[in-house]
């Protein structure tokens, strides 16, 4: 990345040699993404300022596009919420299909939901705070049985660190990576969009990305999430070794110590970096404040703009009580994490409990 | 010692904050999260908004002490500002402050003070705390002009162990020099003046929100003549001279409201007078009531001291004033005072006429 916070600062628009040096710097890195991806062309790759930069475009793109309206489901992230919203407030038509106790949605109903007037269904990889992976290849299926244009978008932001996810392995359309989730910098992403696919842009300007996405390059970021990407992929398969033996290390020493400790997804599907509970009678927000003072970050519904913790609708949508969901904490680990990193984690809960009894 | 500082974002507690660091204890700052607009992000005006929680997130890093944002915003609704709605519903003139303080700050945030483990909550409240544990003497503050000993009235033996007002024993001058000698951003920041949970008029909020607390009525005088209409009794407060929408040849002022008829009595200021008023939920300082009868009470929060006795009675106190005073409203705290001490205080129930039985 440095290169291009200095020397080689140059807008890869621009006419001159030093533009020249940013411009080819910015294809090489699409086409190396390209390669990662398996896309058909690299300009299939569409970079952008992160996840939620995707999530509106890979959503509001073919609706806007095509007129059509959005199939998604109670669990997604915000980005594709609002997107959904806003859509909803332009017109369109907006279905958002509710999902199981663990937070998986059936495909079937998915489906029932697609028609003629649908443009796109977008269904996450893997839910950003349970971990729980939804089935998107059998939804992209079914929609397609029920209407074969459909497009089908998923926010594989939190999966791609552990889990391929490209439109080949998932039957999707477009599919949202955000790089700062896999090691790269913050505030860069990308829209992996399948040839012919009609996107109208969200931002409008100078036409860059062919028309897709307006706006200078974040020359440095790009390069950096690309980097990021190739090590990701490379690392994977001793990333789902290390981090997942630090997961299962983690919640068989939090079972052990904590009897009542509630995971809760029990049984379903999930990335190997997740783990998702509560203790009952243990308020999330006293816990991770503790935790932060022994140097455990961990993480309890989503921070809203002041800070305070709020409410996971992700929780809510499972059907989890309000005082279940309070009680909720995830912790994720990551590429630093090691096989022992668990059992740590799970002493500095425990002593944590211990003290807030 | 440990320390969870609640800090508003106001200089106060930014010193209070920065004070308890210099004495050497380890400190948390948390900001209480406790009112929202419609779309549940903090308000932009008033008090506790995005800006009060940035400035106070700032001082916390700047004097390198974590920091979080506490979301209690449904108790604060439920115990302060509903309760402010059916005090004046049933014609009372409420002070939120004091039930603020009761329930949220000294009730909620003090159980999580000791939930997190830390041995004191400090505030930066104008007040001072003396005396060895089970002796605690609560006094007014070194600035009269600051003074907010009315508003803590309720404080016991046990909260008044594990609490500190670190700027009780200085000027607001001496606090804004402190402040702007560390640099904090908040050092010349004014002083909050209105209900936080109020953004312009309480009245126009009254009516807002308790719909049903504005009656409209009759103004009569305090023989029950009817001298006009109003169109609410939100618009009144005992006491009250302006905008009655009557003239007769005399100054006329608010005497009662009768929430039911939507009555408001005025007459001439000599019937504001009254020459005692009774209290309840009385609560001591010492943990009991002070042996001498001859004490000082203070019947508005801006307001001077009087001279009254108290006598016992079968609900809770009556206080008979030396001398007679103007626009006692009830639903305002009495609290008693021997000369800088706060013995304890309650709710004025009612005025009272005459002589103790």
């Amino acid at each position: 990345m440095a290169p291009y916070l200095g020397d080689s600062f140059g807008n890869p628009s621009g006419i001159h040699a030093v533009s020249r040096v940013a411009k080819a710097a910015l294809e090489e890195a699409r086409e190396r993404a390209a390669v990662l991806l398996g896309a058909d062309h690299p300009l299939d790759v569409v970079f952008t300022g992160g996840g939620t930069e995707s999530d509106n475009l890979g959503v509001a793109g073919p609706s806007l596009a095509s007129g059509g309206g959005v199939v998604t489901t109670t669990v997604e992230h915000q980005a594709v919420l609002e997107t959904a919203a806003f859509l909803r407030r332009l017109g369109q038509s907006v279905a958002v299909i509710e999902v199981d106790s663990a937070g998986l949605v059936d495909p079937l109903q998915v489906a029932s939901a697609v028609g003629s007037e649908t443009a796109v269904v977008s269904v996450m990889t893997a839910n950003n705070e349970t971990g729980v992976r939804q089935p998107v290849r059998q939804i992209a299926v079914a929609a397609k049985e029920a209407y074969p244009e459909v497009l089908i978008h998923t926010d594989a932001v939190q999966a791609f660190v552990s889990e391929e996810a490209t439109l080949a392995s998932l039957g999707a359309d477009l599919v949202t990576l955000s790089a700062h989730k896999f090691g790269g910098p913050k505030g860069v992403g990308l829209l992996h969009v399948r040839r012919g696919v009609p996107l109208e842009p969200v931002l409008h300007g100078g036409g860059q990305e062919i028309g897709r996405r307006s706006g200078t390059h974040n020359v440095a970021g790009i390069v950096g999430m690309v980097s990021a990407m190739e090590a990701a992929v490379k690392d994977r398969d001793r990333f789902r070794a290390d981090v997942g033996a630090a997961r299962d290390g983690f919640e068989a020493r939090l079972a052990t110590a904590e009897p009542d400790v509630i995971f809760t997804t029990p049984g379903a599907a999930r990335l190997i970096q997740h783990s998702h509970f509560r203790i009952p009678g243990i308020d999330a927000e006293t816990l991770l404040i503790r935790l932060d003072g022994l140097g455990v970050a961990a993480a309890a519904g989503s921070a809203c703009h002041s800070g305070a913790i709020e409410i996971s609708h992700v929780l809510m949508a499972m059907g989890l009580e309000e005082e279940a969901a309070r009680s909720s904490v995830r912790f994720s680990f990551g590429w630093t994490s090691r096989p022992g990193d668990g059992e740590l984690a799970a002493a500095a809960v425990v002593e944590c409990v211990e003290a807030i009894r | 010692m440990k320390a969870l500082v609640a800090m508003s974002g106001g200089v106060d507690s930014s010193v209070a904050a920065a004070l308890m660091l210099e004495a050497g204890h380890d400190v948390i700052g948390v900001t209480v999260k406790q009112w929202q607009g419609p779309d549940g992000s903090l308000p932009v005006t008033g008090c506790c908004t995005v800006s009060d929680a940035e400035d106070a997130r700032s001082v916390a890093d700047r004097l390198g002490v974590p920091y979080y944002v506490l979301d209690h915003v449904e108790e604060f609704t439920r115990q302060v500002v509903d309760r402010f709605g059916a005090e004046y519903l049933a014609g009372r003139t409420p002070n939120p402050c004091i039930e603020c303080n009761r329930r949220v700050r000294f009730g909620i945030l003090f159980e999580r003070m000791e939930s997190l483990g830390c041995d004191v909550l400090v505030t930066g409240h104008h007040a001072r705390v003396v005396g060895e544990s089970g002796d605690r003497k609560l006094l007014r503050a070194k600035d009269r002009s600051k003074d907010q000993s009315y508003v803590l009235h309720m404080l016991d033996q046990s909260r008044l162990d594990r609490i500190r007002f670190p700027i009780g024993g200085m000027t607001k001058d001496d606090v804004r020099d402190r402040a702007s000698g560390l640099g904090l951003r908040t050092a010349t920041k004014p002083d909050s003046q209105d209900l936080c949970f109020v953004a312009g008029d309480y009245r126009d909020f009254i009516r807002e929100r308790f719909t049903e607390a504005d009656r409209p009525g009759m103004v009569v005088d305090v023989d029950g003549a009817v001298l006009g209409e109003h169109s609410g009794t939100t618009g009144f407060t005992i006491g009250q001279r302006k905008g009655l929408g009557v003239a007769v040849g005399e100054p006329l002022f608010v005497i009662s409201i009768e929430p039911e008829a939507g009555t408001v009595v005025v007459g001439p200021r000599t019937a504001l007078l009254t020459d005692g008023c009774s209290l309840e939920e009385m609560s001591w300082i010492a943990g009991r009531a002070p042996d001498d009868p001859a004490v000082a009470i203070q019947l508005r929060y801006r307001s001077e001291a009087v001279s009254a006795r108290l006598v016992r009675t079968a609900e809770g106190w009556d206080a008979w004033f030396d001398d007679p005073q103007e626009a006692v409203a009830p639903g305002q705290a009495g609290v008693v005072y021997r000369g800088d001490e706060v013995l304890g205080g309650g709710t004025i129930v009612a005025a009272l006429q005459g002589a103790p039985a």
